[in-house]
Parts: C-alpha cells; sequence; structure tokens
C-alpha cells in the first residue's frame, strides 16, 4: 500500500487529518502525521517530516500533503534529506483534507502511486456546493 | 578552547537573540509575529548541538542547517537550514575561511535559498539583503579584498537591501497576502540576514 504523509503547521490538524482519513479508509498504519513542532509548538519541522516519510513507506512509495508557506518547503527539504533512502516520495499539489481523504481511499485499494496522487489533485477541483 | 567555527555561530545567536523582540515586531506588522522568536529558538538549538571543539567549518555549518531545519519553524527553518547546508559543503574540512572560502560560501547559500523558495531578487525577502550582500563581496574580492573587506562591503549593501525591502510589495511568504501593503515595512528575513553577516564581520575583525 502507498503511504501518506500528512504534513500541516498544527500537530492537531495533521493527527484529525490522519483520524479522518483512517476512518474512510480503514487503511492500517500507512498514514503518518507530521505536524508541529516536536515541543509541540505551531511550525514545521523537516527532519521530523522526512522521519514520517521513512515510517509510511513499506515499498509502494509515499504521497506527502502539506499546509501553506513553510509546510511545502519543510516538505521539499525533508523530500531531499531522503534522497539516498531510494523511497518513491511525491508531494501532492492538493488541499490537505480533500486531499487526505481522497488519496487515502484510493491507496486502501491498492493502487498505484500515480492513482492515490492523482486522486489527492483532483480533490483540489471538487465542488463542494452544486 | 571552542574553535573559531563556534565562536562565530554563537556570536550570531547573540545577535539574533539580542534583537529577537525587534524581528517579532517587524513580522508583526506583515506576516505572523514570530520571526524574532522562530531564530532564537533555532540558535539556541544551535550553540547546544554543534561540537564547540570541532575546527571543521563545514561540519559545524552542517550541523547548523540541520538543526534550524527541526527547530525554527517557520519558512526562515528551511531557508536558513538549507542555505547553512550548503555553504557547509563548500567549506568542508576547511579549519580556515579565506576571502574566496566566504564568497564562495555564501554562493552557494544564496543559491540554495533561492532554490527552496523559488524566489529571486526583489521580492521582498532575505534575498533582498543577500544577493546584494554576494554581489558588494565578489567585487571586493575580485579586487584583491581581504576576508574583512568582503564582509564590510557585504554587510553595507545588505543594509541598503534592507532598507530597499521598505520601499516593495512582497510577493513571496506570508507579508505576500498584504500585497501592496506590505509597501512601507521593512522584511524581517532581510534584517535577520544582514544582522547575521554583521555578526561574521565582528567576530573576524576580532
Ligand atoms: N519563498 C521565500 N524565499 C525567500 N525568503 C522567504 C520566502 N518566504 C519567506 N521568506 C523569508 O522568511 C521570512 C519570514 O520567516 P518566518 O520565520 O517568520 O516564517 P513564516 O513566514 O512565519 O513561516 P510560515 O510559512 O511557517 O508561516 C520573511 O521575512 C522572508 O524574508
Ligand atoms: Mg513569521
Amino acid at each position: 500500500m502507498v503511504g501518506i504523509v500528512i504534513v500541516s503547521h498544527s500537530r492537531k490538524i495533521a493527527e484529525g487529518v490522519k483520524d479522518l482519513a483512517m476512518q474512510v479508509a480503514s487503511a492500517s498504519g500507512r498514514i503518518v502525521a507530521a505536524g508541529g513542532m516536536a515541543d509541540g509548538e505551531i511550525g514545521t519541522d523537516a527532519v521530523m517530516i522526512s522521519e514520517a516519510i521513512r515510517s509510511a513507506d513499506g515499498g509502494d512509495g509515499v504521497v506527502v500533503l502539506a499546509d501553506l508557506g513553510s509546510g511545502i518547503m519543510s516538505a521539499e527539504t525533508a523530500m531531499e534529506l531522503l534522497e539516498d533512502d531510494k523511497i518513491d516520495v511525491r508531494l501532492a499539489d492538493a488541499p490537505v483534507v480533500e486531499g487526505a481523504v481522497a488519496a487515502a481511499v484510493e491507496a486502501a485499494c491498492g493502487s498505484p502511486i500515480e492513482n492515490v496522487i492523482r486522486a489527492a489533485e483532483e480533490a483540489r477541483s471538487a465542488r463542494k456546493l452544486d | 578552547m571552542s574553535s573559531r567555527v563556534y565562536g562565530c555561530l554563537s556570536l550570531i545567536g547573540e545577535r539574533i537573540t539580542e534583537n529577537s523582540d525587534f524581528l517579532t515586531d517587524l513580522d508583526r506588522q506583515i506576516g505572523d509575529a514570530d520571526h524574532g522568536a522562530n531564530m532564537a529558538r533555532g540558535f539556541a538549538a544551535v550553540v547546544g548541538k554543534v561540537p564547540g571543539d570541532d575546527p571543521d567549518i563545514g561540519a559545524a555549518l552542517k550541523k547548523t542547517g540541520m538543526t534550524l531545519l527541526s527547530t525554527v519553524g517557520g519558512a526562515s527553518g528551511p531557508l536558513y537550514g538549507t542555505a547553512y547546508m550548503e555553504a557547509a559543503k563548500v567549506l568542508a574540512g576547511s579549519e580556515t575561511l579565506s576571502a574566496q572560502g566566504f564568497v564562495d560560501a555564501l554562493t552557494a547559500a544564496v543559491a540554495g535559498i533561492q532554490k527552496r523558495g523559488k524566489s529571486v531578487r526583489g521580492e521582498k525577502t532575505m534575498l533582498d539583503a543577500l544577493i546584494p550582500a554576494l554581489e558588494a563581496s565578489t567585487a571586493a574580492v575580485a579586487g584583491g579584498g581581504s576576508l574583512s573587506d568582503a564582509l564590510d562591503s557585504a554587510c553595507a549593501a545588505a543594509e541598503e537591501g534592507v532598507a530597499y525591502t521598505r520601499t516593495i510589495a512582497a510577493t513571496k511568504g506570508r507579508a505576500s497576502y498584504l500585497g501592496e501593503r506590505s509597501i512601507g515595512h521593512q522584511d524581517p528575513g532581510a534584517t535577520s540576514a544582514a544582522i547575521t553577516l554583521e555578526a561574521i564581520r565582528d567576530y573576524i575583525r576580532g
């Protein structure tokens, strides 16, 4: 199964999005939250994110969803820190909540990483009101 | 005896900490009021984690970069973290800093920030202090200047760059949400970049 890492400035947001995604996808341990700083403060931590990516990878790759500003920069830094690990890790251009839920559903079906990232990115244009 | 590079990093940390409230106030005007606190937290961790007695400048800068990545929290974390790590690659194994070594390290640091931030000069960021500083110190060294001359030129150009950030609108980072309303305010990251260069200059002057 493709792993999913949720990056947010807030630990609570990342944990909450993970819970939401686990519920709809009844997924196993491949969804990992990497929110806030090690001490619980608001912020992003590239080293923590790189460790989350490593633990989310089961060999089928990892899709990362990140919130604004330094969320993206720290996620990209984390991916560079892992260059020697040979993990197929990709950053989704997607909203965190909707993207994570869509990606989790797809990943739980056993789809390859291309499909999982596409599902996350399609969530960007999904309308909520008719 | 602690190493020269450790002494220099400690002085950068002191200056950042002394200016923490000032930097946070600048960030309150056009951002989210955390730049000084972010940087002070990062450098408090740096002085605790970088070994005080290892004279290898590259090793110390690499540790500095990794520590900033995981302790600063804001955009300045991955930006300065990448800058120090790129400079570390240039100075790996060096125990002394030459004028050319400084210019080469600053070149790598600036390129790292541009790649990480997908940013260029004129967007009201730390690059508006650092790119002029790089150009001025490159010219000083090309003209036969010493390390101290390179740093004097870098600091003067960075100071001008900081003033210039007051005149332009932000198009990168949180301040870009304010657009034209960010004009008139000085960029916090450009300010911390100028403070960093001044600390290096003062340390090298002794
Ligand atoms: N894309 C960028 N390129 C270069 N410098 C940037 C960029 N984005 C922000 N900065 C610099 O970072 C400074 C802000 O740093 P700070 O630590 O306050 O991060 P922040 O904006 O609060 O981060 P976050 O995105 O996590 O909210 C700005 O003043 C600016 O100089
Ligand atoms: Mg800020």
